[in-house]
């Protein structure tokens, strides 16, 4: 599958002579890209991301195809396993204070920059104080907020030295929480905490990741960086695992097209191709099975109902029968056929530790469901002789369509008369958040492997509360659990936050999300998980494949 | 000739101004903003963002600031790719997209302009026939079709060229792109040249011409052929300025870094720097071309001469 072979291109070469006697007189050898690509000894892993990055700092990046190259490149104290798991990353170890309160994390020993500048406990402080810098404008600083001071940095009300980190030696980094936090490890394993190199951000400034300057303190460095073209990685030789590092270079290539991806995996120009075209799933089971990765991961797709006074489906039995009258599997299994989860949940079952939620409904019959559904329309008043009208407002996507005219058409019995809206996706996302539709698509990605993430959308304070709850009971179980320590009480809280959200109809969950990616066999060391993460630094390419 | 240009160029100036005004307020009337999305900032992240790109400042200052940062050949940072300035993206990306650009304007114009004066001498015969309506599928076919079959002919299933992939531009990797993006090229110029040769042979000066009995060809190639390319050479203006700019079909489908993907990212991201900085380039590069279109104009046609 990954090299071309020698047959291929002898036959790229005529080709090519035919082609320059034609007219053309352009230089280059016949065959590099095969010269590369089946060269044996060198271990040359090139992936097709699925994007060009915003940014390599690692405090600018959001998107899972920006944070697979700055993963590669800055390890942050708390590193991840080829499994998802939590490991030691540049801290070999680290405790928390009974109240879970003081944090004290220990680096490993002779720690250095790719190039050479000794790697300390305050690069990893600067790292911080940079994160919550106002002028930093990080998307995810909120994160991080239960650390002292945070916020009030952040906002810009104290200096970013009142940040409750501190470094009283080279190798020591303590952290004040002003609560005690569950999830500080999973934030602090995410690359934007990663520590950075201070004396490269101050002699370059904005510059710093450009290639000539940028130093990581991860299993790779940059070497190349060609906007829209490619990305190339070498391994770090400082790097404290530097010896267990199989590959040679990585190059990542931003391709976007998901079909453009497919070609180029099946041409042999990329051994990992991120996003598979959901039109060709099933020619790919069958032609390319042993390649096909498809597993959940931690993103649910919903609808979200207006609850504000005057929406349609602010009366309570309405949403229920809308919620009672949708077929998941029919989504799931006919319209997209990747294995999506049919969600009677609203936290993405991937999310192992919390489970348990789930609609009352959840394993009634479909003729009484229906027969409920019925009922609970008749009381509001609503039948096939008064129907109700409601717009379904969708962001402009072919299976995003799709799923709308299906739940129009499994509406439609209980006399409901849907209307279609699609936008582009930054108006849809700020109408959902300004109120201003009645039942809306919508789709959330994990941050972090925690169900608070999903369920803390929904306090009235937040800027993503889209249907408008404004629940006292909701956001006390939420402000609870934010604050709550012990592991077994907040996944308690967070359940009972869940149940409440699917108990009053407040969303429409249809599935969890899966991922699907072409992996060659000949790569070892890639292994499933539900946070899709897969550095480089694990993976292998067996090159007698 | 020299005033004329002169006078063109500084006329270009007050056009130039007004496209800018233009996109620069009906991008912010635009609905959405750069940092909407699936999650909603918190509001004092996305205050921080807002500041850090001007944006809490009133519009007709910010507005006044761009004009300023843009006399310095300052087109501001992209809110998107944040490691890079507009300019620096549009000139690191600007060279691929010219090199395919032209490289597909010149396979057009080798192939189109002899398909149409075939298909015009012949004309109503078989020949003709066949070059106007394979001329009219080319035309008819759209790009994101042939491109992504071209791939899969050549690229996956005879294995003969990169299904996709720049490589600094060599030309196992340029080829595709080329002939996907000159194939509705060659047919637009075929037809305009067909009909046009076919206008002039029916005119006067070719009558005399062949009355003083030269050959055929030579009738053709001296006196029909310059004014029969009229037409096409004032299509090339704004055709070549459309093409080197890029098509984010041809980029996606190719993996190109040309810069024809920032004019449709740039808008669906609300992108205001980047948006701004294609527009103010293509806007002047159309200016540009059209001058020297109607400079071609003069050598071609003895009637117009652009006199100081």
């Amino acid at each position: 599958m990954s090299p071309t072979s020698p047959m291929q291109c002898a036959a790229s070469l005529s080709a090519g002579l035919l082609l320059s006697a034609l007219s053309l007189s352009l230089g280059a050898s016949g065959c590099a890209m095969a010269a590369e690509s089946s060269s044996q000894s060198e271990q040359i892993l090139r992936i097709a991301n699925g994007a060009e990055p915003g940014s390599l700092d690692p405090q600018q990046t959001n998107g899972t195809w920006e944070t697979r190259i700055t993963r590669d490149l800055f390890e942050p104290l708390i590193a991840y396993s080829a499994n998802g798991e939590l490991i030691p990353g540049l801290a070999e170890r680290w405790e928390s204070s009974a109240d879970g309160l003081s944090w004290t994390f220990h680096l490993r020993e002779g720690l250095e920059w790719s190039d050479g500048t000794p790697l300390t406990a305050e690069d990893a402080v600067f790292a911080l104080r940079r994160l919550l810098t106002p002028a930093t404008a990080a998307h995810n600083a909120t994160l991080y907020y239960p650390i002292v001071n945070a916020r009030a940095v952040n906002t810009g009300a104290l200096a970013p030295e009142q940040l409750g980190v501190a470094a009283p030696d080279a190798q020591t980094l303590t952290i004040t929480l002003s609560h005690p936090s569950a999830t500080l490890e999973q934030t602090l394993a995410m690359s934007e905490a990663a520590p950075l190199p201070r004396h490269v951000i101050a002699a370059k400034g904005a510059d710093w990741t450009r290639p000539a300057n940028m130093a990581t303190s991860g299993a790779f460095v940059l070497k190349t960086w060609s906007p829209q073209a490619e990305i190339r990685l070498t391994p770090n030789p400082r790097y404290h695992a530097a010896d267990t590092v199989a590959l040679d270079e990585v190059v990542y290539l931003p391709i976007e097209e998901s079909h453009a991806a497919l070609n180029r995996f099946r041409a042999g120009e990329v051994e990992i191709a991120y996003g598979v075209p959901a039109s060709h799933y099933a020619w790919i089971q069958d032609n390319l099975a042993a390649a096909l990765q498809t597993y959940p991961i931690l993103g649910e797709y919903f609808y979200v109902f207006n609850l504000r006074e005057g929406s349609p489906v602010a009366d309570q039995r309405i949403r229920r029968a809308l919620n009672l009258a949708t077929r998941r599997e029919v989504i799931t299994e006919r319209i997209l056929g990747m294995g999506q989860i049919p969600s009677w949940h609203f936290v993405p079952k991937a999310l192992g530790e919390h489970q348990g939620a789930r609609f009352d409904f959840a394993d009634w019959s479909m003729d009484r469901r229906m027969a409920k559904a019925r009922e609970l329309m008749d009381d509001a008043g609503y039948g096939p002789d008064t129907p109700l009208e409601l717009t379904l407002r969708y962001n402009t996507l072919e299976d995003h369509k799709k799923i709308a005219v299906a739940l129009g058409a499994m509406w439609k019995p209980l006399g409901v008369k849907v209307t279609l809206t699609n936008t582009e996706a930054a108006v849809h996302y700020r109408d959902l958040a300004l109120g201003d539709f009645e039942v809306g698509r919508y789709g959330m990605i994990a941050t972090i492997a925690d169900a608070y993430d999903f369920l803390n959308a929904f306090s009235s304070d937040n800027t993503s509360n889209a249907p408008g709850l404004s629940s006292p009971t909701y956001d006390a179980l939420i402000e609870a659990a934010a604050r709550e320590g012990d592991v077994g009480t907040r996944q308690r809280q967070l359940h009972d936050a869940e149940q409440y959200l699917l108990d009053n109809d407040v969303v429409l969950p249809l599935y969890d999300y899966v991922t699907s990616s072409l992996v060659d066999p000949a790569i070892s060391g890639w292994a499933p998980n539900a946070l899709d993460v897969h550095p480089s630094r694990y993976l292998q390419l067996d090159t007698s494949h | 000739m020299l005033s004329y240009t002169l006078k063109r160029l500084l006329q270009a100036i007050p056009t130039l101004l007004i496209v800018i005004t233009l996109s620069f307020f009906l991008m912010r009337v635009a609905p959405g903003g750069p940092f909407d999305g699936e999650r909603r900032l918190p509001p004092e992240i996305e205050q921080n963002l807002r500041a850090a790109y001007h944006l809490d400042e009133p519009l007709p200052m910010q507005y006044l600031r761009y004009l300023g940062d843009l006399v310095q050949g300052d087109l501001g940072p992209s809110f998107k790719y944040k490691d890079f300035d507009v300019s620096e993206l549009i000139s690191q990306g600007f060279p691929a997209s010219l090199e395919l650009g032209m490289w597909a304007i010149l396979a057009a114009l080798l192939i189109g302009v002899p398909l149409g004066v075939i298909a015009a001498i012949r004309r109503n015969s078989t020949a003709d026939y066949v070059v106007m309506s394979t001329a009219l599928a080319g035309i008819a076919v759209p790009n994101f079709v042939i491109a992504p079959l071209l791939a899969l002919v050549f690229g996956v299933l005879l294995g003969w060229l990169p299904a996709g992939g720049w490589n600094g531009g060599a030309w196992q990797n340029l080829l595709l792109p080329v002939v996907a993006l000159s194939i509705q090229q060659i047919a637009y110029i075929a037809r305009m040249m067909r009909a046009s040769m076919i206008e002039v042979l029916g005119s006067h000066y070719i009558r005399t011409a062949r009355a003083k009995g030269l050959s055929e060809w030579k009738v053709i190639l001296r006196h029909a052929l310059r004014p029969a390319m009229l037409p096409v050479v004032s299509y090339l203006g704004p055709a070549i300025a459309g093409i080197i700019t890029g098509s984010v079909v041809i980029e996606q489908i190719f993996g190109i870094p040309g810069i024809g993907r920032y004019f449709v990212q740039g808008a669906l991201n609300r992108d205001y720097t980047l948006v701004m900085g294609t527009v103010v380039f293509y806007g002047a590069l159309i200016l540009l071309l059209n001058l020297i279109v109607d400079l071609l104009y003069s050598m071609l046609d003895p009637q117009i001469r652009y006199d100081d």
